[in-house]
């Protein structure tokens, strides 16, 4: 089962922002996303979870489009964790978390049986487990960006598309979120495919399989991620000077000033 | 697990029977309540006498066929202010919005006034405010809705515009009538169950909505997390508001019927249940309609008896005992 762009194109208010892309994402693999600000990295998750229709060409789940499937059985399949959120959430932390459990629910009243446990182990993931009583209004910046990744993880799609996860974390928990993402990534019972939307030059080619860079004019480039990720391709891509930080097992970057 | 956090205090996770249970014994006796006074006051027991027994004679007619009818209809009408109140918040993620949001009491209000100005009939100044709030509902629709799009903050601004339009004819209304008739447009203003018809009907009504909102509790929920959110969680977002608007709109016109433009009711009655930590609205939506139904009760039943024989607006009461009750909830939680 993999999630595939087929010939798709992205365009903005008059401005293609890419054209003809193709790739697909299976099960075990993590795809970094990357480019400059406006470059269509958002837009692009969008259309993967469904939420927009690209302007040419289709994304397909298992060959099936994504206009094809039930709302529910979608959002079992695709997840996706939003840049931002507007909200006013009046209950606790465990009842936010909870409404990930919506796909999974049997019927209308639309919750079933195993849904507080589900969202329990949910939280305790994201070592958060201490935190479900909550109101979810007390929480700070980055325990709600970690409380939204619960929710995700509660929904368990077998897609996760997380668009800049990192925004608001301490370094301690990018780092657990991103090991979270690729333990996810790799089983152990289930392999999960991430798309996951970085601005740091540093993370993506320790945790990515696959990288995606978009020029935001028109052009991609997709493929693993030891030979997308380059110096001359990043330099191009953010147009600054970069210096390699060397590391094990992958080189990292950061900005030469 | 920790006492207070940023003010809030982090209450047990809300059991619903015992809730549940709560808002059903208040509603209980706010009705029982409604049945004692009246311009014969009748004791406990008498009421009780008269509700069970067959043969009670007097205080049976006074129960059955004055009080029990109009404790029911503002019951009911209470309840669909509240019942509205919680699905606009919801549609709109706005905690401003009401009933009157979308214009649908003022178009009502119109409609109702312009019929006392010719002189009509009550049955006919009814049909004049039914068609008002229809009018006022198609208008807003018709303005926000296109093409299976739905922009929720046009359909928010038409709504007040609307009622910004309606508020200048009902003044106009007002100031043009003769005398005599300023009194009764003012109660219908206010609100006055005075003349509220079918009760039993819109209890009906009230039932059928309430269970139908309450099977959408969950979509309702996550539909806060906004539009993106909701629909990656397999929500049908558009066809989840028009629903929402739908079963808004029809339990605002029913209450409207009943009493008119009652305020307060439908705006704070889902607040004061929030603020009781009560937020997800498989409880939410039931307390607050057991919450609306008795604090209307009670409140017209302040309006028939306090000034009798003279009958109040029943919208000053609403304000009267609602206003300090939330100021206390609303100090309780600074």
């Amino acid at each position: 089962m993999t999630l595939a762009c087929e010939d798709v194109s992205l365009v903005v208010s008059g401005r293609t922002l890419c054209h003809g892309l193709a790739f697909a994402v299976r099960p075990g693999e993590v795809w970094g996303v990357l480019g400059a600000n406006g470059s269509g990295k958002t837009t692009l998750l969008n259309v993967l979870a469904g939420l927009a229709v690209p302007a040419r060409g289709r994304v397909t789940l298992a060959a099936t489009p994504l206009r094809a499937l039930v709302a529910q059985a979608r959002a079992r399949a695709i997840g996706l964790l939003p840049q931002q959120e507007h909200l006013e959430f009046w209950g606790t932390v465990l009842d936010y978390v909870q409404l990930g459990r919506f796909p999974h629910a049997s019927a209308w009243p639309g919750r079933h049986g195993g849904d507080e446990a589900a969202a329990l182990g949910a939280l305790r993931q994201m070592g958060l487990a201490d935190f479900a009583p909550r109101r979810y209004t007390t929480l700070s910046g980055g325990e709600r960006q970690r409380v939204r990744m619960a929710q995700l993880l509660a929904q368990a799609p077998d897609y996760l598309l997380l668009d800049e996860p990192l925004q608001h974390l301490d370094l301690r928990h990018q780092q657990h979120l991103l090991a979270r993402v690729a333990e996810l990534a790799r089983g152990p019972h289930r392999a999960r495919g991430v798309v996951i939307v970085l601005h740091d030059v540093l993370w993506p080619a320790r945790v990515c399989t696959h990288a995606l860079l978009l020029d935001g004019v028109g052009g991609a480039r997709a493929g693993l991620a030891r030979d997308v990720l380059t110096q001359d391709n990043l330099q191009d891509l953010f147009g600054c000077a970069l210096l390699p930080v060397a590391a094990q097992p992958a080189a990292g970057f950061v900005p030469a000033i | 697990m920790s006492g207070v956090t940023g003010g809030y205090r982090d209450g047990p996770l809300m059991r619903a029977a015992p809730i549940l249970a709560l808002a059903a014994a208040v509603a209980a006796a706010s009705l029982f309540t409604a049945l004692l006074f009246g311009s014969v006051s009748l004791t406990p027991a008498q009421v009780v006498r008269a509700v069970m027994l067959p043969e009670a004679g007097i205080e049976r007619d006074i129960v059955w066929q004055l009080r029990a009818p109009r404790a029911l209809a503002a019951f009911a009408c209470g309840g669909l202010l509240a019942l509205a109140g919680v699905l606009l918040q919801a549609l709109l993620r706005n905690a401003l919005a009401d009933s009157y949001i979308l214009g649908v009491s003022g178009g009502a209000s119109l409609g109702a006034l312009a019929a006392i100005t010719i002189g009509a009939e009550v049955a006919l100044v009814s049909a004049a405010a039914l068609s008002g709030a229809l009018g006022a509902i198609g208008i807003v629709f018709g303005v926000t809705f296109r093409g299976g799009q739905w922009n929720i903050y046009r359909l928010l601004l038409s709504g007040v515009v609307l009622s910004a339009g309606f508020s200048a004819l009902t003044s106009l209304i007002l100031v043009l009538a003769p005398g005599a008739q300023v009194k009764g447009m003012l109660f219908w203003l206010m609100g006055d169950l005075t003349h509220a018809e079918h009760p039993l009907a819109s209890c009906a009504l009230l039932l059928a909505l309430t269970l139908g909102a309450v099977l959408l509790a969950a979509r309702l929920d996550i539909l806060g997390l906004g539009d993106a959110k909701a629909r990656t969680l397999g929500v049908d977002v558009a066809r989840l508001q028009r629903l929402i608007f739908l079963g808004a709109a029809v339990a605002t016109v029913a209450a409207v019927m009943l009493g008119g433009a009652i305020g307060f009711v439908g705006l704070m009655m889902p607040h004061a249940v929030r603020l009781c930590g009560v937020v997800r609205h498989r409880l939410l939506l039931p307390v607050a309609v057991l919450a609306g139904g008795s604090f209307l009760t009670l409140a017209d039943t302040c309006a028939r008896t306090l000034w009798a024989p003279q009958q109040l607006p029943v919208g000053i009461f609403t304000a009267l005992i609602g206003v300090p009750c939330m100021l206390l909830l609303l100090a309780r939680r600074a």
